[in-house]
């Protein structure tokens, strides 16, 4: 008998007791929609990991003074952090490819009648490529500016929108806390992150700020751009070492100031997505199993319910075989159906997470893949027993069966 | 042609062996029409299964066209009953979810024919049901029902036609309109095996073999 042939009466057998085949269908359905959900949330926090990695940068280290402690309450003195820090850090500790310190507070900017409170930043060039944020149009200040600590300023788009709306921005002045600086430059659109918006910076030369502004003395952070990614530990305990000998903390004493990578943030989206797969895959392992039973469940009533056909079957010419195949494509009808209805309810699943949810999600084909698989395997393993015990069945007691 | 020597078939019944068949000789001639009558619980529906290989002897030869059947495995046999024999049952035996066409299509399909729809709408034809094709067998009458299982029968051509009360559910006009077309096989050379207690059947065959507590008792016509 053909594949199709058998196909056909499976589908016939199948639309004759629609209600009981869909909710035998049912246990499948939730349980490869939620292999599909799973698989396409684990895809999306992967995606969102890399995405962070690749705006923020493994390799980067960050410096502040305070030291860290749960709840974000900073203990110290906050005023400890000076430039002569920064130079010792990068004279003494290897594995350090580029070195930026920076200070920043909010601040009020001015041009012509439009006012703006944005973050003022004072940094070095190094900044841009630290932290893989660019110009976009002009030019970023160099060591030149920061030498003659000139009054120029490069702004983020959300600054030049609030500030210049559509018009040209560059070569205008914008008073900045009353002083007045010319716009070289505008940053590139980094996005908003849950945190803060980068994009509504304004970034002027460190010294600029710290004489000219503020006339401030210490810092507020140093960025660091380690070599790799390997030497991290490393490089943060060199870190420690030079600063605490430079701030003469003794031993056993908290430090005043503390290093800050984003190894850790990538973990903690790590370890929420895995926790949300394993709660998925449980729910998918239950329903795979709860469904296939079903499925077993319902190919045993259908066995029996049909021993007469069985009988005729073999009586012109039947083979065991083609009984047992007949049986087993019966079953794998209904979960495959099931599976193909789960893979469009996990897909719609997916989207709706990101939609309703602040998670992203990706459909990739393996994912279908393995939930046609999933729905395969599982009409494999519960249809054969059902499928075996049609086959052996005797033709003549099959016959006589009323 | 059909050839049983010394044919014995023991069930268990609980804990207790019974001999159903006890030694039967049969031979029966290709073209042949032959009736077995016995009484129920003679054996008579036992040596019937026996002879479409639907069941195997516990001892004897069972030879069929010339090969020893009863040594055969259950996948050569399923191919015997497809395509050397055909099965007339009392009840019809039809699958109830498919149309007539469908019906007498179920043996080619097994058979692995290649255009199973021309054959089987040929049968029907050939039955008189040329204008039932489409019908499913609650549509149809009794007789029409085993005309449908006449023509499945036949798809195949096989050389064995096996009757079991095959007018035992139709009221007697029917019964005898059907008698009609398996006389007629038979006359076109397909040997005919009936099983009834209607001696007005038996009457139609050719030979008459009497079956009682296992053992053949005597022969008629």
């Amino acid at each position: 008998m053909l594949i199709w042939q058998v196909i056909k009466v499976a589908w016939r057998s199948i639309l004759a007791n629609k209600m009981r085949t869909a909710l035998t269908m049912l246990g499948i359905i939730i349980g490869v929609a939620a292999i599909i959900a799973m698989l396409s949330l684990g895809e999306g926090a992967k995606k969102q990991v890399m995405e962070s990695i690749s705006r923020f940068g493994t390799n980067q280290l960050k410096v502040r003074p305070g030291a860290a402690r749960l709840g974000h309450v900073r203990t110290g003195s906050v005023e400890n952090l000076t430039m002569d820090d920064a130079e010792a850090i990068k004279r003494e500790v290897p594995g350090i490819r580029s070195i930026s310190p920076s200070v920043g507070s909010t601040g009020q900017l001015k041009y012509a009648n439009r006012n703006a409170t944005s973050l003022i930043t004072g940094t070095t060039p190094l900044f841009m490529e630290i932290n893989n944020f660019p110009v976009a149009e002009g030019r970023f200040f160099d060591e030149t500016d920061i030498k003659l600590m000139k009054r120029v300023a490069a702004i983020g788009t959300t600054v030049r929108k609030d500030l210049f709306e559509d018009g040209p921005a560059i070569g205008e002045e914008i008073k900045i806390e009353g002083q007045t600086f010319t716009v070289i430059g505008i940053m590139s659109m980094k996005g908003q992150t849950p945190w803060f918006d980068p994009d509504d910076q304004v970034f002027i030369p460190v010294s600029t700020y710290m004489r000219r502004l503020y006339n401030q003395d210490f810092l507020n952070d140093i960025n660091i751009q380690v070599e790799s990614y390997e030497e991290i530990p490393d490089v943060k305990k060199g870190i420690e070492r030079v600063l605490r000998a430079r701030h003469r903390i003794p031993e056993g004493v908290e430090s005043d100031f503390s290093i800050r990578d984003f190894s850790e943030m990538i973990a903690t989206m790590q370890k929420t997505s895995q926790t949300f797969s394993i709660l998925l895959s449980g729910i998918a392992a239950v329903s795979l199993l709860v469904g296939g039973i079903g499925v077993m469940n319902i190919m045993l009533v259908s066995v029996t319910e049909r021993t007469r056909e069985i009988g005729i079957r073999m009586a012109v010419g039947a083979r065991r075989s083609d009984i047992l195949r007949q049986f087993l494509i019966e079953a794998l009808v209904i979960t495959v159906s099931g599976g193909l209805i789960g893979i469009a309810l996990g897909v719609g699943l997916g989207a709706s997470i990101s939609y309703f949810g602040d998670w992203e999600t990706v459909i990739t084909p393996s994912s279908i893949a393995l939930g046609f698989f999933f729905s395969v395997l599982i009409g494999l393993i519960f249809g054969i027993y059902p499928a075996r015990k049609a086959s052996l069945l005797d033709p003549i007691e099959a016959l006589r069966y009323e | 042609m059909i050839e049983l020597t010394s044919i014995t078939k023991k069930y268990m019944m609980g804990s207790s062996e019974v001999d159903v068949l006890k030694g039967v000789d049969l031979k029966i001639e290709s073209g042949e029409f032959v009736s077995i009558m016995g009484p129920s619980g003679s054996g008579k529906s036992t040596l019937m299964n026996i002879i479409g290989c639907l069941d195997r002897p516990t001892g004897g030869s069972y030879i069929l066209n010339g090969t020893r059947v009863d040594e055969m495995d259950e996948e050569a046999l399923a191919k015997v009953r497809n395509t050397n024999i055909g099965f007339v049952f009392q009840t019809f035996n039809l699958l109830a979810r498919e149309s007539a066409t469908e019906n007498v299509e179920l043996p080619l399909l097994y058979s692995g024919v290649k255009e199973p729809r021309a054959l089987a709408v040929e049968a029907l034809k050939e039955v008189g049901l040329g204008h039932r094709l489409g019908h499913r067998p609650n549509e149809l009458s009794g007789g029409e029902r085993q005309r449908v299982a006449i023509a499945r029968a036949i798809v195949l051509n096989p050389s064995i036609i096996l009757g079991d009360e095959p007018t035992g559910n139709l009221d007697s006009r029917t019964g005898a309109e059907i008698m009609d077309i398996l006389k007629d096989l038979n006359a076109k050379g397909t040997t005919l095996v009936v099983v009834t207690h209607d001696p007005a059947i038996a009457a139609h065959s050719q030979r008459v073999i009497n079956i009682m507590d296992g053992v053949i008792t005597g022969r008629a016509g």
